[in-house]
C-alpha cells in the first residue's frame, strides 16, 4: 500500500494504525537481519505512536494527512530521548533533549516513526559505507551500495519497510540513494523545509527531503514538512504552496531541456534512459531539447571545498566537552584531540582538514571565496537555461549502484558519483530522482528533474509523467 | 627616549536584553548554574541561532549616539577555535561587515574615533578547581553556560588615545553614553563592561604606529589606568634599553600591579572566518532606523551642560550626576518636583550619594523618592529644619520609606526660632560657663570669635541641634553684650 492508501484507509477506519505498523515490522523483522537499514527500531514508541492515532480515530477526529503511515527518519534528524547519532562513534548513544521541526510535523500529521535509518557518518558519503557501524545493503541486490547518505532512508522504503522516508541531500544524498535503491527522492528549494534539528554537515547545502516509493507519496510528505518555521533563519518566509493539488496538471506545453554536461561521460545504459525519458515527455505534450549550463562542470570542486569547509566549522562542537564521546587526555586540548581521534571516521576526518585547510589564512580567498564565485557562475548559468526551459533533466547518477568496495579505495572516483546532484545544492534549487527503469545490470535508473526556486510543483508534474511513462514501459 | 603613547580600546558591553542573542533563553546575572540554556546557547548538534531583533535596535541606537555609518546590510562570520566554555567551538561574531562602522565620540574637548561596534555572542564562564585557580594547575574545570550567548556589543576605538587619563574617561564617557541609551547597565566590576587596551608608544612627532601590546583583565576604570601606566613605562624603559617590543597578549595582575606576557601556542592563532552560514544578512530598514533615531534621548555632554547651565552647578558635580547610573534622573525628578537644582545637586552627590555607596545599592532602590527629597530641601529653605536637622531627617527617610514631613512631626524636629524659648537655654548656658564668658569679655578679637563660638555650639546643644542659627546668633551677641 502507499502512503496515500494508508493514510485514507486509516482516517476512514477502514484499516487500524497498528495493524499498518505490525504488517510492516513483520517485513522489518524479516529483511533487517540481511540489510541493516537501522541503527535504532524504536518499537516500543511506534506502537504507543499508532495506538494514539487509532485512539484519534476511534473520537472521530482526523489525526491528518499521513495518519498511520510508517516512516523511517535518518539517523541525523534530533528525536526527543531517542538515540541519535549521525552514524558516528562521537555520538553514540546521545539522546537529544529536544525533537527535530520535522519530525514533530510528521507526528503532528499522524505518521508512525519506525526507527532511525543508517547513513555515511555525518552524511559524508555516497554509499553508506562510512558509517561506523557497517554499511547498509540494497534492496535490489545485497551484493550492491544503496546509495548514501541516505542509504538507510532509500533502503527502508524500497524493502517496504517504510512507506516514506526523510532523508538529507547535502550534494546528491537524497536522490543519488534513491535512484540507486529504485524509489523517488526530493531535495527541495533550500529554505522550504526547516533544518531546526537537523544535525548539520554543510549548513548553506543541508536541506531535509522526503524518499517514497511513488511521485504522489513523495509530494504528499513535501506538503507536510514544508513552509515556513521562525526556528531556522534560512527557512522561507512565504507559505507552501502545497505540490499534491497540481499533480495530475501533466506537461502539456512544458518546455523541458536536456543539460548536455551532466550526460556528458555517463555510464550508456544511463544515458539511454534518460533520453527516453525525454522522449517519454515529448510524448505527453512537452517541448523538449538540449541545453548547455557550461558552469555545473565546476560544480564538484566547488561542492568539495565549500561543504567541508562548513564540515569543519559545524562539526568543531564534538569535542568530548558537554555530550557525545570523551576519551580523556593530560589537559583540554590533548582530551579534544584525542575524543576527535576516537569519535570520527576517516572520511569524516578528511573533509575536517580539507575545510580547516581552505579556510585558512592565505588559502581562503583562493578556495573557499573562489568557491562562492563558482556558485554565483552556477545560478546564472540555470538561470539563463530557465529563460529557454521551465524544467531540466539529466541523469541522477552517472552509473547504477555499484558493488561495496568499489570505490572505497578512491576518495575521487566516490566524490564523482555527486557529479549531477550537487548543482542543485549550490544554488539551492529543487531536484528530484524518480526512477525509470533499469541499466544493463539489472538495476534501478534515476531519471533528475531540476527546476528553479520554490518550482516544485512543475518538478512533481514533471516527475509523475515520468513515473507514468515507466509503469508503462 | 621622548616618547609618546598610543592608547586603542576594545571595550565590550553586556546588552541589558531580555533574553540572549541567538535564543529566547533569560539574560540575567548570577542565576544557578546552567539554568537559563536551551538546545541553541549549548550549541547542540542540530540547534540553529536566530537573531534576537531587540539586539539589533540597541546596535543602531549606539549607531545614533556615536554618529556611526549603518550600512544597508551587515553579516556575521563564524570565528573558530576550541574553547571548554564556547558551546559551538566557534563564536558567532562580526567580522569585515559590523552593524555600525566610523563613529566618533568627544571626551574632554577632544574626539576619539571609533572604528566600528559590532554584535557577537559572549562566552560560557570557567571556574578552574583546585591549584588556586589558575588554569594549568587545576585539577578540574565547571563550566557555567548562562552567560554563553549572551548579546554583546563590541566597541573598538581608533588608536587615538595618548594617557592613562584619557583612556579612563573615553571609557566613562562611552559608559555614561550606553547607560544613557538604556543598552546595557554598565558595571566593569561584574564583567557586564571589559575593557582592553592596545598599548604602543613612539618617538613624539612621528607619525607610525610603533609594535602594539594588547592588555586583558582589568575590572575597574582605576586598573585601566594602572595597568595601562604600567605598560607604558615597561615599554619605555624597554626602548630605553634597547630592547624590542614584542607584539603580544599581556595579563594585568591587580595583585602586584604588573602585566604578564600570556602563555600562547605557537604561532599565531587562526580563527578561519568564514560567513554564518545559519543566519541571514541584518539589514535595518527605515523604520527601524527612524526608531533608533527617535529612541535616542539627549547625550551625557549635552545634560552635563545644560545642567551646569539652567542649574548653575559645577562641572565637576554635573560629571557626577551623569557618571552613576540614575542620578541625572533622580537629580532632574528632584528639581520637577519643586527644589531648586543647586540644592538638589548639593545633597545628591553629597549626603545621598555617600548613602548609595555604603549600602551598595541602585539610586532605583532608594526609600527616598525625588519628591520626598524636594519636599526635605523645601524644609529646609522655608527654616522649618536648619542643617543639622536636615540631615538628621534625610538618614531616616533614605533607611526608611517615611516622608520628612511626617519625620519632623513625629519626632518634633522642627527648629526653634521662638526668642524667648531660645533666650531661657542661652541664659543657662551663660550661667553655668561663667569662665568663657569671663574669657570673652577680656579676650582679643581672636578668642571673643573662639569663645563666642564654644558658646553657641552649647547653647545649640542644649537646643538638641534645633535651634535656628538666623536667631539664635544675635540673640547670643545681644546677651553677650548685655552681660
Amino acid at each position: 500500500m502507499t502512503a496515500l492508501e494508508i493514510a485514507a484507509a486509516v482516517r476512514s477506519g477502514a484499516r487500524s494504525a497498528r495493524s499498518v505498523l505490525d504488517e510492516h515490522l513483520a517485513v522489518v523483522a524479516e529483511r533487517e537481519g540481511s540489510l541493516a537499514v537501522f541503527n535504532h527500531l524504536a518499537v516500543d514508541e511506534a506502537a504507543a505512536a499508532a495506538d494514539v492515532v487509532d485512539a484519534t480515530v476511534a473520537d472521530g477526529e482526523d489525526p491528518g494527512p499521513l495518519a498511520g503511515v510508517p516512516i523511517a527518519l535518518k539517523d541525523n534528524l534530533c528525536t526527543r530521548g531517542v538515540p541519535t547519532t549521525c552514524s558516528s562513534r562521537i555520538l553514540e548513544g546521545w539522546r537529544p533533549p529536544y525533537t527535530a521541526t520535522v519530525v514533530a510535523e510528521v507526528r503532528a500529521a499522524g505518521a508512525i516513526p519506525i526507527g532511525k535509518t543508517n547513513m555515511d557518518e555525518f552524511a559524508m558519503g555516497s554509499s553508506t559505507e562510512n558509517s561506523a557501524f557497517g554499511p547498509t545493503r540494497n534492496p535490489r541486490d545485497p551484493a550492491k551500495v544503496p546509495g548514501g547518505s541516505s542509504g538507510g532512508s532509500a533502503a527502508a522504503v524500497a524493502a517496504w519497510f517504510a512507506p516514506l522516508g526523510l532523508g538529507s541531500d547535502t550534494g546528491g544524498s537524497i536522490r543519488q540513494p534513491a535512484a540507486f535503491c529504485g524509489v523517488v527522492g526530493v531535495k527541495p528549494t533550500y529554505g522550504a523545509v526547516s533544518r531546526y534539528g537537523l544535525i548539520a554537515f554543510a549548513s548553506s547545502l543541508d536541506q531535509i527531503g522526503p524518499l517514497a516509493e511513488t511521485v504522489a507519496d513523495a509530494a504528499l510528505l513535501l506538503d507536510v514538512i514544508a513552509g515556513p518555521d521562525a526556528a531556522d533563519s534560512t527557512s522561507s518566509r512565504e507559505a507552501w504552496v502545497p505540490v499534491s493539488a497540481q499533480l495530475g496538471d501533466g506537461v502539456r506545453g512544458l518546455r523541458v531541456g536536456l543539460v548536455t554536461e551532466l550526460i556528458d561521460g555517463v555510464d550508456a545504459d544511463v544515458a539511454a534512459r534518460t533520453h527516453a525519458a525525454l522522449d517519454a515527455l515529448a510524448a505527453a505534450g512537452a517541448t523538449v531539447g538540449e541545453v548547455s549550463v557550461p558552469a555545473v562542470t565546476h560544480g564538484l570542486a566547488a561542492y568539495y571545498l565549500i561543504a567541508p569547509a562548513e564540515a569543519s566549522s559545524n562539526l568543531a562542537r564534538y569535542d568530548g566537552v558537554r555530550y557525545g564521546l570523551r576519551v580523556d587526555g593530560d589537559d583540554v586540548a590533548d582530551m579534544n584531540g584525542r575524543t576527535r581521534d576516537a569519535g570520527f571516521g576517516p572520511e569524516v576526518k578528511r573533509r575536517i582538514m580539507v575545510g580547516t585547510y581552505a579556510l585558512s589564512a592565505g588559502y581562503y580567498d583562493a578556495y573557499y571565496v573562489r568557491a562562492q564565485r563558482v556558485r554565483t557562475l552556477i545560478i546564472r548559468d540555470l538561470d539563463a537555461a530557465y529563460e529557454s526551459f521551465d524544467v531540466l533533466i539529466s541523469p541522477t547518477t552517472p552509473s547504477t549502484a555499484f558493488a561495496f568496495g568499489d570505490k572505497t579505495g578512491d576518495p575521487l572516483s566516490m566524490y564523482r558519483n555527486d557529479v549531477c546532484t550537487v548543482p542543485s545544492n549550490l544554488a539551492g534549487h529543487p531536484a528530484m530522482s524518480v526512477p525509470f527503469g533499469t541499466g544493463s545490470d539489472g538495476m534501478p535508473v534515476g531519471v533528475q528533474i531540476l527546476a528553479p526556486a520554490l518550482a516544485e510543483a512543475t518538478m512533481f508534474r514533471t516527475a509523475a509523467v515520468i513515473e507514468q511513462a515507466a509503469s508503462g514501459a | 627616549m621622548s616618547g609618546e603613547a598610543v592608547i586603542g580600546l576594545e571595550v565590550h558591553v553586556e546588552l541589558a536584553t531580555t533574553t540572549k542573542l541567538f535564543c529566547g533563553c533569560r539574560n540575567t546575572f548570577g542565576a544557578e548554574p546552567n539554568t537559563n540554556v536551551c538546545p541553541v546557547c549549548l550549541g547542540l548538534p542540530g540547534s540553529l541561532p536566530v537573531l534576537n531583533e531587540r539586539v539589533v535596535e540597541f546596535a543602531l541606537r549606539l549607531g545614533e549616539a556615536l554618529g556611526f555609518t549603518v550600512p544597508a546590510r551587515s553579516i556575521f562570520h563564524r570565528k573558530n577555535y576550541f574553547y571548554p566554555d564556547m558551546p559551538k567551538d566557534y563564536q558567532i561574531s562580526q567580522f569585515d561587515q559590523p552593524i555600525c562602522v566610523e563613529g566618533r565620540l568627544e571626551v574632554d574637548g577632544v574626539e576619539i574615533g571609533i572604528e566600528r561596534a559590532h554584535m557577537e555572542e559572549d562566552t560560557g564562564k570557567t571556574t578552574h578547581m583546585g591549584g588556586g585557580g589558575r588554569i594549568h594547575d587545576a585539577v578540574y574545570s565547571l563550566v557555567d553556560y548562562n552567560r554563553a550567548g549572551v548579546p554583546l556589543l563590541e566597541i573598538v576605538s581608533h588608536p587615538d588615545m595618548r594617557s592613562a587619563g584619557q583612556a579612563r574617561s573615553y571609557v566613562s564617557e562611552l559608559a555614561a553614553v550606553l547607560r544613557a541609551i538604556g543598552v546595557s547597565d554598565v558595571k566593569m566590576e561584574e564583567g557586564s563592561m571589559r575593557v582592553d587596551a592596545n598599548v604602543s608608544i613612539r618617538q613624539t612627532g612621528t607619525a607610525e604606529l610603533g609594535t602594539k601590546v594588547e592588555v586583558k583583565n582589568m575590572n575597574s576604570l582605576r586598573s585601566l589606568g594602572r595597568a595601562i601606566d604600567f605598560e607604558i613605562d615597561r615599554q619605555t624603559a624597554s626602548a630605553d634599553a634597547g630592547t624590542r617590543i614584542v607584539q603580544e597578549t599581556r595579563h594585568w595582575d591587580e595583585t602586584d600591579g604588573v602585566t604578564h606576557a600570556m602563555r600562547t601556542k605557537e604561532g599565531s592563532q587562526d580563527y578561519r572566518f568564514f560567513p554564518e552560514p545559519d543566519l541571514v544578512p541584518v539589514a535595518p530598514d527605515d523604520g527601524m532606523r527612524a526608531r533608533a533615531h527617535a529612541d535616542v534621548p539627549e547625550l551625557p555632554a549635552a545634560r552635563r551642560a545644560r545642567l551646569v547651565e539652567q542649574w548653575g552647578i559645577s562641572g565637576d558635580d554635573a560629571e557626577v550626576l551623569l557618571g552613576v547610573a540614575g542620578l541625572a534622573d533622580y537629580a532632574e525628578a528632584t528639581v520637577a518636583a519643586g527644589a531648586t537644582g543647586a540644592d538638589a545637586t548639593k545633597w545628591i552627590v553629597g549626603d545621598v550619594l555617600g548613602f548609595l555607596h555604603e549600602k551598595g545599592v541602585p539610586i532605583q532602590e532608594l526609600a527616598l523618592a525625588p519628591d520626598g527629597l524636594a519636599e526635605l530641601l523645601n524644609l529646609l529653605a522655608d527654616g522649618t529644619l536648619n542643617r543639622n536637622l536636615a540631615r538628621e531627617v534625610l538618614a531616616v527617610c533614605l533607611a526608611e520609606p517615611k516622608r520628612p514631613r511626617a519625620v519632623v512631626d513625629e519626632r518634633g524636629l522642627a527648629q526653634v526660632s521662638d526668642e524667648g524659648e531660645l533666650g531661657t537655654l542661652i541664659d543657662a548656658v551663660l550661667a553655668e560657663n561663667t569662665g568663657a564668658v569671663a574669657d570673652w569679655r577680656s579676650g582679643d578679637d581672636k578668642a571673643k570669635k573662639k569663645k563666642r563660638g564654644f558658646l553657641f555650639g552649647e547653647v545649640m546643644k542644649s537646643a538638641r541641634g534645633a535651634g535656628d542659627p538666623k536667631v539664635l546668633g544675635p540673640l547670643l551677641d545681644e546677651r553677650l553684650a548685655d552681660g
